[in-house]
């Protein structure tokens, strides 16, 4: 009995990081349909921000929650300023600005920092369960996922600041007539989604590996989820993150490692032959 | 006399070009007197192995530095030339054939991933350049061109599985990377934890990409074993002993590992996290002896910020002497002369203490010692001296079959 509860808590686990992981990307690629391959990056970012600030003396949870987020969301919009900004509608031409990009941080993270880094332990500690034993920091993850989703509905749904934005993806042009700035709107999504990735990359700092390539690591899987979400932002990107989060955690431990992504894998590619709108463009239409 | 406008510029010219053309015309024939020993090194300085090449690169150029100031090598100096491989297999076989074809070095240092060592081997083995590879690896390779100085399974995890068996109990779980180095390695803990009387309750293999370690947790906690085994490798894996910690199992079950501290994890980590790790190597930063505090302090001296001095600094400072020995008594750097001087019993004391070359299988009957972290640094616990490759030295002969080039896998 205790066990499956240890596997709910896994999968929980395995759901959140995945959705904070890809919030950020699914508000750049959902939004603007700009495939930025540093989006590793800026994970790794917001984590040696978290490292670097809470090795400095500043408290950790000053540094996960307000540094990584807002350091990794001025990047976010520096990069739109001098790159992206260009790159709106060419979608080749982003992907490689991109690619080059986050090579381009690798190389002066590693030129500054070094190959490697010294980490951030977990705050929280453990409890157990029965004989079992697991660790608060992922309800932690668990309730920050549900934070974030509930301020990003709450932003879009509700405030003027969310109507412009989903006005301007819709049909720049219109809203441009209309008197709002399609530039100014594509440079704030971008650097909001910069600052959501950048938060994740601070909440997964004390329980990664802290290296310059660390992104490597989390941008296929964040890719396919965004693509396995299709085109609504919210919606798509949690059915899809609960789906490959759940599929990889229990396939790992039924099975091996090496099979959890597997399985992952096929899931994806059968998804998008299924369903090539992704899932939200089949069952969740309209929603956000 | 009368000095024409063309007059005055063909003698110009002239003594122009002999005033450009005598410093390199002396330049060169003072080269040809001394005549440097070419010595190519290919070494990772950038990308995800950095941290492990960039301490063998400080290691070799101060060993060459040592050879060179007491005088050099049969009268000439060591030069190095050194290619950065970027962790890039792809840039060793390109550089390898660079090394051999071009710059027709005398001997080759370097190689860091086992996948590195077989995408040049054969290359060193086609041109004739002896290579030395000097890095804790798998075993198994027979290969006479080649010289092995790190340490084999034999040597490390024969004395690193009864000492934690000891220390936690009879059952173990596995877990190690999932590429060569790491199934092989977890064949051999299997062997090891079964010839003393021991269970191993599970293997789990990780790719290398593998960041959330959750599921492994908790089916650890669910099969109870006394003892965890780990060949983990990379910087994504670190990740282990962080969920490991923060789920709070680090004081319940203790950790052996093969891998663990090779680069820096034990000053990466928190102490919390890394407190009673095990480890076995042929070589640790915090060895007490002279020689090895020496190394360290003239390699600290040089490069006041370089990363953790392994094993893999070791071996390659030690290799590059064995190799200068060779040359030295063999009085010339040819390929077989320099071959059968090696092979006849030549050894270096150098910071792991004395490292002998074995005849018939090219690697290093050398000692090692185990240890444990204690508060970020390894203490060492014991040492072994004088251990033998048995491992290859099961499947491979040189003395018996000399043209041999293969790496066996040891069955076991």
């Amino acid at each position: 009995m205790e066990i499956y509860l240890i596997l709910l808590l896994d999968v929980i686990n395995g759901t959140a990081s995945l959705f904070l992981l890809c919030l950020g990307l699914a508000i750049i690629f959902g939004m603007m349909k700009i495939i930025n391959l540093a989006h590793g990056e800026f994970i790794m970012l917001g984590a040696y921000a978290t490292v670097i600030s809470t090795n400095a003396g500043i408290n950790i949870w000053i540094a996960m929650l307000l540094i990584a987020p807002l350091f990794v969301g001025l990047v976010g919009l520096l990069i739109e300023r001098c790159l992206i900004r260009f790159l709106y509608g060419r979608l080749v031409d982003s992907m490689l600005a991109t690619w080059g990009l986050s090579l381009l941080i690798i190389g002066i993270v590693t030129t500054v920092f070094g190959n490697t880094i010294q980490g951030v332990p977990t705050p929280l500690g453990g409890f157990s369960i029965g004989s079992y034993r697991s660790s608060y920091y992922t309800l932690f993850l668990l309730a920050m996922a549900l934070v974030m989703m509930a301020i990003v509905y709450g932003v879009m749904r509700h405030t003027r600041l969310g109507l412009i934005a989903r006005a301007t993806m819709q049909n720049p042009a219109m809203a441009n007539t209309l008197g709002i700035n399609p530039a100014r709107v594509y440079m704030g999504t971008f650097a909001a989604g910069a600052a959501v990735t950048g938060l994740a990359g601070g909440l997964l700092a004390p329980v990664s590996g802290i290296t310059p390539v660390m992104g490597g690591a989390y941008v296929a899987k964040a890719f396919i989820t965004v693509v396995g979400g299709g085109a609504a932002m919210l919606s798509g990107t949690l059915s899809a993150s609960t789906l490959f989060g759940s599929l990889n955690q229990i396939g790992a431990y039924f099975t091996t490692p090496v099979y959890g992504e597997v399985i992952v894998f096929t899931a994806a590619i059968v998804l998008i032959r299924l369903l090539p709108q992704g899932i939200s463009g089949r069952f969740l239409k309209g929603n956000l | 006399m009368i000095l024409s406008r063309r007059h005055f510029l063909h003698r110009s010219a002239l003594t122009s070009a002999a005033l450009i053309g005598a410093p390199a015309i002396m330049r060169y024939s003072a080269l040809a007197a001394d005549n440097p020993i070419l010595l190519g090194a290919l070494h990772d300085q950038s990308g995800p192995l950095a941290a492990s090449g960039t301490p063998m690169v400080y290691a070799l150029n101060l060993a060459v530095e040592e050879i060179n100031a007491a005088g050099g090598l049969i009268g000439r100096p060591v030069k190095v030339i050194h290619y950065d491989t970027q962790s890039n297999i792809q840039m060793y076989s390109q550089y390898a054939q660079q090394l051999a074809l071009k710059d027709k070095v005398a001997v080759v240092h370097g190689g860091i991933t086992s996948a590195s060592r077989e995408a040049v081997r054969p290359t060193f083995d086609r041109f004739k350049v002896p290579y030395f590879y000097n890095v804790l690896y798998e075993g198994g390779v027979c290969d006479r061109n080649t010289f092995c100085t790190g340490t084999t399974p034999a040597q490390t995890v024969e004395k690193l599985v009864p000492s934690a068996m000891k220390k936690a109990g009879k059952k173990a779980y596995i877990i190690a990377a999932d590429y060569n180095y790491g199934q092989i390695t977890a064949k051999w803990m299997t062997k090891y934890v079964k010839d003393n009387g021991g269970e191993v309750l599970s293997i789990d293999f990780f790719p290398l990409d593998v960041t959330n370690f959750g599921p492994t947790i908790s089916k650890i906690q669910a099969a109870k074993p006394d003892l965890i085994l780990s060949a983990l490798v990379g910087g994504n894996h670190t990740a282990f002993y962080r969920q490991w910690a923060s789920a709070g199992m680090k004081s319940q079950i203790p950790i052996a590992s093969t891998t663990f501290g090779l680069v820096n994890e034990p000053s990466t980590l928190d102490a919390a996290e890394s407190e009673n790790i095990l480890g076995a190597y042929g070589y640790f930063e915090e060895l007490d002896t002279q020689a090895s505090k020496s190394f360290v302090e003239k390699i600290k001296k040089a490069q006041p910020n370089t990363p953790y001095i392994s094993e893999l600094a070791a071996a390659t400072y030690e290799g590059v002497h064995l190799w200068a020995l060779g040359v030295k008594k063999a009085e010339s750097i040819d390929r077989m002369k320099l071959i059968e001087a090696l092979e006849g019993g030549i050894s270096f004391d150098g910071p792991s203490g004395k490292v002998l070359i074995d005849k018939a299988t090219h690697h290093t009957t050398r000692n090692a010692f185990l240890a444990e972290v204690k508060d970020r640094k390894w203490s060492v616990l014991e040492s072994y001296p004088d251990v033998k490759p048995l491992d290859t030295a099961s499947v491979c002969d040189l003395v018996k079959n000399p043209n041999d080039t293969k790496q066996y896998v040891i069955n076991l």
